[in-house]
């Protein structure tokens, strides 16, 4: 059988050290690369396409949650952690594994076992949904993440004008530039504050302070022109949300 | 309810206090109004024990109207019409009582000779009522300065308490399972330096606990606290945390509340020198300027960093403290300034309250 390929993130070098050298010794393991922020985990998991990444939560960079995200479907997930209330309740709700520091190397080995036996998808879950539950209540994600090949473009919520959904993926448009990230439009915008963005046709979601005017652009279709001229779509129900929360204004 | 009323306890020795009263109107019956010694007495003494009831009436005027409260005209008319409204009464109630006395056939002249010292009876009824409304506001005042020191040491007891809490909570857990890991990680690799991590944990949680306890530390015991945080931290960055302290030695001896400089440290090593891939420099400054001490503590960040967990609860802390230790005599500020973070802070020189 062909070894399983492991990728080590963690910030600490104390703590990618004693990964590697517990995992090190287990028998058709290859530890494929390691690295100590999130960039460099995207990039050493688009060069060595590994099967498992351990993976720590607060790095520099990118939380482990982000560079979770944006891992090929492929890749299983064990994140390894040292004390996060909030975290381990979204790992429990989500069944995904997740080993807290210090641990015995027997925990360790038991995630790795679990890892290589079930299918990537099972072992990770869905990471954005584990990431909105890790959050405090009330609190929305204040950057969306996207890679483009061993490159990691952060953009801040703020900058973001709207959202496109394009097939299987969401085109997210800021200052003029769309990048493309391969998750649903719904399970996108669910992470971003409603008080801010709002869905105005099947397929987009504004920002609202981006809002310039709408016109009327055909029986009971819309458009809205956004901040910078962008041209947006509105249906007969996404113009009713609209119109109820700008005269609510 | 009359406070003296309120406990039968009181009764006995308030009523054994108006003993020296039943004298005194014994020789003013007796003196001026000429009675024998005996007649005297079986007047006076149910008499004083009547008025030593009458005069705790004074209360319910005292407590409605206050000294510090009421206008001096009002207060002095209040207590003078219920003066001679009570020693009337005092008086009427003698003379039933003589009256009564007079039944005995050998005292049948005593409701003459009383009529004849009823004057002299109202005066000292109304001035003893007086006394009497007198020592009820020095009652008044002493329960509530009772009260009040009852209230301060209840609040004081909140504040130590609210500052324990504050103190415990700095001891991060996530810092503590992440050092244990570490030592974890050590214990293979490096036995001696996990030894010695675990000495370097040891001692920080030692100092902390014993300071804890401490209203005041020198800041030089404060500074060296938080070496030690950041040696167990340095075991995890390596390379990435550097530490630099600049501090005069007339600052060093200032005496400041412990634990005030750790959050701020911690969060220049969490919120700072953790979002960065190459690490940086924790500067800490601290001069003694006229009556106040500044410290400064400075870290770069990256400005981009995903916000972690918690961010803010350190500073809320160390603003807390300050307001419920200085009031509006500390300053504090946090700064961020071309990707540097500054915790800048100065208090007065003065002991802590």
């Amino acid at each position: 059988m062909k070894d399983v390929r492991v990728l080590i993130v963690d910030d600490e070098e104390p703590a990618r050290a004693l990964l590697r050298e517990i995992l090190s010794r287990e028998p058709g393991v290859t530890i494929v690369g390691e690295a100590e922020n999130g960039f460099a985990a995207v990039r050493a998991a688009s060069e060595t396409s590994p099967d498992i990444a351990f993976l720590d939560i607060e790095m520099p960079k990118l939380t482990g949650f982000e560079v979770a995200e944006l891992l090929a479907p492929e890749v299983a997930v064990v994140f390894v952690t040292a004390y996060d209330r909030y975290a381990v309740q979204a790992f429990e709700i989500h069944a995904v594994d997740y080993v807290l520091k210090p641990f015995r190397p027997d925990r360790l080995r038991e995630a790795l076992a679990h890892a290589r036996a079930r299918r990537a998808a099972d072992v990770r879950g869905d990471v954005v949904a584990i990431a909105a539950a890790a959050r405090p209540k009330g609190t929305w994600a204040d950057r969306v993440v996207v890679r483009d090949g061993p490159r990691v473009h952060v953009i801040a919520v703020d900058r973001i004008d709207a959202l496109e959904a394009q097939d299987d993926y969401v085109a997210v448009v800021s200052a003029g530039k769309k990048f493309l990230k391969p998750q649903t439009l719904s399970s996108l915008a669910a992470t971003l504050d409603p008080a801010r963005f709002l869905r105005v046709h099947r397929s987009y979601v504004i920002q609202l302070d981006r809002l310039e005017q709408i016109e009327l652009y055909a029986r009971n279709s819309h458009v809205a022109i956004l901040a910078g001229g962008l041209k947006v779509p509105v249906s007969r129900d996404g113009h009713a949300r609209l119109k109820a929360i700008l005269d609510a204004r | 309810m009359h406070p003296i009323l309120a406990r039968p306890g009181r009764l006995v020795p308030y009523l054994a206090a108006t003993a020296p009263l039943a004298a005194v109107l014994v020789a003013i019956l007796g003196r001026s109004g000429g009675l024998p010694l005996g007649e005297a007495a079986a007047l006076a003494i149910p008499m004083t024990i009547l008025f030593a009831f009458l005069g705790l009436s004074a209360w319910y005027p005292v407590k409605s109207a206050p000294a510090a409260a009421g206008r001096l005209g009002r207060l002095v008319l209040t207590h003078a019409i219920a003066s001679a409204v009570t020693s009337a009464v005092w008086v009427f109630l003698g003379g039933a009582l003589a009256r009564l006395i007079a039944l005995v056939p050998a005292l049948s002249d005593l409701p003459a000779r009383y009529t004849a010292e009823v004057p002299v009876l109202f005066g000292a009824g109304f001035l003893l009522y007086l006394l009497s409304v007198a020592l009820h506001y020095v009652l008044l005042e002493f329960e509530a300065a009772r009260d009040a020191e009852r209230r301060e040491s209840a609040l004081e007891i909140l504040a130590r308490q609210a500052e324990l809490e504050a103190l415990k909570a700095q001891i991060q857990p996530h810092f503590l399972f992440n050092s244990l890991n570490s030592i974890s990680a050590l214990v293979g690799s490096d036995p001696a330096r996990a030894r010695e991590m675990c000495v370097s944990l040891a001692d920080f949680l030692r100092q902390t606990l014993s300071v804890g306890e401490r209203r005041g530390i020198p800041l030089r015991d404060e500074i060296a606290l938080a070496m030690r945080y950041l040696d167990v931290e340095r075991v995890r960055f390596g390379r990435r945390l550097t530490v630099e302290t600049a501090a005069s030695a007339e600052a060093e001896s200032v005496v400041i509340p412990p634990l005030l400089l750790q959050p701020l440290v911690e969060n220049a090593v969490v919120h700072g020198i953790a979002t960065l891939t190459e690490g940086g420099i924790v500067r800490l400054e601290a001069e003694r300027t006229g009556h106040r001490l500044r410290i400064v503590i400075e870290n770069p960040y990256d400005p981009d960093a995903p916000a972690r967990p918690r961010s803010g609860l350190g500073l809320r802390i160390v603003r807390d403290r300050l307001f419920a230790l200085y009031g509006s005599d500390a300053l504090f500020a946090a700064r961020r300034l071309d990707g540097r973070h500054l915790a800048i802070l100065s208090i007065p020189l003065r002991a802590a309250s």
